[in-house]
């Protein structure tokens, strides 16, 4: 008689999309180009912001969109009248971009340009406090959104989405003079569940803290490409772009 | 409903480890999870999605055992543990500190696989939920 056999794995349950992910990474580090996965609730002001941010930015960072949304490219409409090149990416039913969808994203983008020429790709995830903060896309980064509309409570009651953020922007802070809340309480809330992430106040309509927030912008993409070069303008990536290949 | 994503990611990694096995076909009788709760994984609908994903495939029957990780913090105040509690927005009961460090909770991970390469060996359905669902 044969004893059943027991294998020990100790494997991510999300080891597929983390190859995948990692395989992005791979191809970002190889182009040289910082990569920003931004989430948040829908509504909460993503995509206003980006309008801001890309027009803002554009000065001197090179910069494409693949923008996530689950029906309609009427996202990825408003971000392309800015002048950036956008890949719209619909999901369908998924309330989350994963992996495989932005290896996707990549190639459809490598048919319009090389990302080598590209300083920041961001991604704009689907709009949804829960999924997108499991599903790593191969970012370096990740940026949470959340409205002073939507109460002071969602840092407690989504923690895992801001404890993975590296900055949370609180937006809409125009309104704050409208609203019965405390955005000390907001900063607080999501400081208790992750006290090393950035915070910043910022207002799409009104300009307040974009000038720092596009301040953190820039110097996460010095340090991730080019991590060597403590002033100055970015480098570009001089070696011939690789093929992606979807694995 | 991220539960069937990570279904299809459980799938794949289980197909992977089964054409370590060829030419042979491991007979699975239960695999085991570890998930925190400190993730966005509910661990019912994990079994639901798991019960519809592996129907008529080489899979269908087997087990899935979900072992919960309890969300702890470590106080790098006083470097004790704790159970961090949302109604104290996670914070330390002893100094009142933010959740800095999080020893446990976050795990979404395959554990371990209980197979056999017998084709003679019986192997009665092991999970009783997914008993009765199949029932």
């Amino acid at each position: 008689m044969h004893m059943p056999l027991q294998d020990t794995l100790g494997l991510n349950l999300l080891a597929a999309n983390q190859h995948q992910a990692d395989h992005n990474r791979d191809h970002f580090n190889a182009w040289r180009l910082l990569c920003i996965n931004v989430m948040s609730s829908p509504g909460a002001g993503k995509t206003s912001l980006l309008e801001r941010s890309l027009a803002s930015l554009a000065s001197d960072l090179a910069m494409a969109v693949l923008e996530g949304d689950m029906t309609t490219q009427l996202d990825a409409q408003r971000l392309e009248a800015v002048g950036v090149p956008v890949v719209p990416i619909t999901t369908g039913r998924a309330c989350h971009l994963d992996a495989a969808m932005v290896s996707g994203g990549l190639k459809l983008l490598q048919q319009r340009l090389d990302p080598a020429s590209l300083d920041l790709l961001w991604v704009e995830n689907v709009g949804n406090l829960v999924c997108p903060a499991e599903f790593e896309v191969g970012e370096h980064r990740k940026v949470a959104l959340l409205s002073v509309t939507e109460g002071d409570d969602k840092p407690l009651k989504y923690p895992v989405m801001f404890r993975e953020a590296h900055c949370v922007l609180i937006t809409k802070t125009d309104l704050l003079p409208h609203l019965p809340v405390e955005v000390e309480r907001i900063e607080a809330h999501i400081r208790a569940v992750n006290p090393r992430c950035t915070v910043i106040r910022v207002s799409a309509s009104s300009g307040e803290g974009l000038d720092s927030w596009h301040g953190w912008v820039r110097a996460q993409q010095r340090a991730v490409c080019d991590p060597k070069a403590s002033t100055g303008s970015p480098a570009r990536a001089s070696a011939a772009s690789p093929s992606l290949v979807l694995s | 409903m991220h539960e069937v994503d990570m279904t299809r990611c459980l799938l794949l990694s289980m197909n992977q480890w089964k054409q370590r096995h060829a030419p042979h076909t491991p007979r699975v009788r239960r695999v085991h999870l570890q998930v925190g709760t400190f993730t966005c994984v509910e661990p019912q609908q994990l079994l639901t999605t798991w019960r519809a994903a592996v129907q008529g495939s080489w899979l269908e029957g087997v087990g899935l055992v979900i072992d919960t990780v309890p969300l702890v913090g470590r106080c790098v105040v006083c470097n004790g543990t704790y159970k961090p509690d949302p109604g104290q927005a996670y914070r330390s009961p002893c100094c009142d500190h933010p959740l800095e460090e999080i020893v446990s909770g976050r795990e979404l991970r395959i554990r371990s696989v209980e197979y056999s390469l017998d084709t003679a060996t019986d192997f009665t359905p092991a999970n009783p939920l997914t008993t009765a669902a199949a029932v």
